[in-house]
């Protein structure tokens, strides 16, 4: 009915076509080189089950904690002087000289544990969602092994301010690591870079702090990222509709596998509900 | 950003989306240029002129780019082609009717040629990739095992040191190391010992390095100056060392309650053996200390003690007992 009624275009309308085409021209530009618009919108407008829970977005607030360690990292790094007879004032230095000093570090400090809480969180919600059954089993690998990265983080990261309490907390921290039977003695003395905690094992914990380890999980976390999408997202328990179908997308015939957390994916090789033809084909 | 995500990926693929041939760009860019240098030689003219240039063409240019949007399509001249191909207006077959870009392998072929390719870009690549890990891995993990220095450390005279007095010394192990290398050792005179038929000097020199797990033992009992008894300093090529007198009833540790006696024995909480000891011997007079050892305990007291020696180990492995198959081989140590 609406399209035998064709009226001309007024000057608003035209001038609204103008602006959205002067929008979507650089973005238009970007998507047809790189894919990119598609793949973040793909992202961020994928389906997941419509009664997600708040306690699903610990997996984000996990992230943005990382993220904030990363960048208030590097900058500490401009100040920062990993050697044993510069490290404590240079952080005395960040504390109470450098403008805004004092804040950064504090959220370096209290972010490492924020970090590490909000991980312990988010892997006592997968677990009581049950969200680690087939097929997200890869998925609470990776975590556990970003989760270790993270007291890694923590352990070499707490010797940097190189006071009393981090020196002999790192002593003790390798000491305990030296006690492990067989390779224990040995993996103590590659931490201490050699017989005797020196100068060699300031460096080397700063170098693994702020290259080595964040480069690790920043390769785990696009791993766990990338199977969060592939796989889709985890009803909660309670959940009474399918996750992440809509009866429509069930063509009809799909009843959905049974069990507590019903994994959207079809088969080992599925796609979630929104992957390429999933739930539609 | 509402629109249909395909409808628009079918756009861009029918139409040319390239953008029109343009010359703008290139006097920008010499506007740019000579601004650049005009502020280098004189900025109030040339680069004015640079600027002023830069400006009038990147505005055409940007005009030249946004045309399309501004609704009023750039007229250009169809490109002519008078020569026409080979097969002109007859339509391609589909690319599924046609043949293989590459001919499959005859049957029984064991290596075709995509089984090389294949494994040559492997092979090629774990060879560039061992070829770089190698000498990096070595040099991550093998400094901190091989060339362990050992160290000597001249404590100064042991006639400064009064006979039967415990005393808390501290010293640089390396001096190249600065104060991070700095350790303490408990030290007591014991007068001589017969050994081999004559009387040697007798020290008994305890590290302060817990056999838990490495904190500082502190001795249990009253030191320094309540103790009305002179601090000894020296001062050897090791740097300055200190001798604290102090009367302990044993020694404990801070951290987790590890405790022992004055001998290094345990006599309480989670050490595993007895306190190591340091290496020593009198050259010329003067106390050198040596390498530490570990020790499993000790009999006796003193000069008289019978120390159970051990090659030193890391804090809380033991040296005895089953739990010594744990630690079956040790990094190499001083």
């Amino acid at each position: 009915v609406a399209t035998t009624t064709r009226r001309p275009p007024s000057r608003a309308d035209l001038r609204r076509q103008r602006i959205e085409a002067a929008v979507n021209y650089p973005l238009d530009w970007l998507e047809e080189r790189s894919g990119l618009i598609g793949g973040v919108r793909y992202f961020l407008f994928r389906k997941v089950p419509g009664d997600t829970n708040w306690m699903q977005t610990l997996g984000s607030a996990s992230l943005t904690a990382f993220l904030v360690q990363a960048i208030t990292g590097a900058i500490l790094a401009m100040y920062y002087k990993p050697t044993p007879g510069d490290a404590y004032s240079s952080i005395q230095n960040i504390t109470d000289q450098v403008f805004m000093g004092w804040l950064v570090r504090g959220m370096h400090r209290w972010g490492a544990s924020v970090f590490i809480i909000l991980m312990f969180l988010h892997m006592g919600r997968v677990f009581l969602f049950g969200a680690y059954k087939y097929p997200r089993e890869l998925n609470w690998i990776v975590g556990v092994l970003i989760l270790v990265m993270g007291m890694m983080e923590g352990f070499t990261g707490y010797l940097l301010p190189w006071d009393q309490t981090a020196y002999w907390a790192t002593v003790v921290g390798i000491n305990l690591n030296g006690t492990a039977p067989f390779l224990g003695p040995w993996l103590a003395q590659f931490l201490r870079g050699s017989q005797e905690i020196g100068a060699d094992t300031l460096t080397r914990f700063y170098a693994l702090h702020m290259l080595l380890i964040p480069g690790a999980i920043i390769g785990l976390i696009v791993l766990h990222l990338y199977l969060v999408i592939r796989l889709g997202v985890t009803s909660p328990p309670w959940s009474k509709d399918a996750a992440g179908m809509e009866p429509a997308e069930t063509n009809g015939t799909g009843t959905l596998r049974p069990g507590l957390t019903r994994p959207v994916a079809r088969g080992p090789l599925g796609n979630g509900p929104v992957g390429p033809g999933g739930g539609r084909d | 950003l509402n629109h249909e995500p395909m409808a628009d990926q079918e756009d861009l693929h029918d139409e040319q989306h390239l953008p029109p041939p343009t010359l703008w760009p290139i006097g920008f860019a010499i506007g740019v240029a000579v601004l650049l240098v005009g502020l280098i030689i004189n900025p109030l003219w040339i680069a004015t002129i640079g600027g002023a240039i830069a400006l009038v063409f990147g505005v055409l240019w940007a005009r030249d780019a946004t045309s399309e949007l501004r609704g009023r399509p750039l007229v250009i001249e169809p490109e002519r082609r008078d020569l026409v191909e080979a097969g002109a207006g007859e339509v391609g077959p589909p690319a599924t009717a046609g043949g293989d870009a590459m001919p499959h392998p005859e049957p029984g072929e064991r290596f075709p040629r995509s089984k090389f390719l294949e494994g040559s870009t492997l092979g090629l690549g774990a060879l560039i990739g061992g070829v770089i890990t190698v000498p990096v891995a070595g040099f991550a993990v093998l400094p901190a095992f091989l060339d362990q220095k050992r160290h000597r450390v001249d404590l100064g005279p042991i006639d400064a040191l009064k006979e039967g007095q415990w005393y808390v010394a501290t010293f640089t192990v390396d001096p190249a190391q600065g104060e991070v290398s700095r350790r303490t050792a408990f030290i007591r005179n014991n007068g001589t010992a017969a050994a081999g038929g004559k009387q040697v000097p007798s020290f008994t020199i305890i590290s302060n390095r817990c056999a838990h797990l490495g904190c500082p033992v502190q001795a249990n009992g009253p030191s320094g100056q309540i103790l009305g008894l002179p601090t000894v300093k020296e001062k050897t090529k090791n740097g300055p060392v200190t001798f604290s007198p102090t009367v302990p009833a044993g020694f404990g540790c801070p951290c987790h309650g590890g405790q022992y006696d004055t001998e290094g024995n345990r006599t309480a909480g989670p050490p595993v053996r007895a306190l190591d000891r340091y290496g020593f011997e009198i050259v010329d007079g003067r106390l050198i200390l040596l390498s530490t050892y570990s020790v499993s305990h000790v009999d006796g007291s003193g000069a008289q003690a019978k120390i159970h020696k051990y090659k030193e180990v890391g804090p809380g492995e033991h040296v005895d007992g089953p739990e010594q198959l744990f630690y079956p081989l040790n990094p190499p140590h001083h």
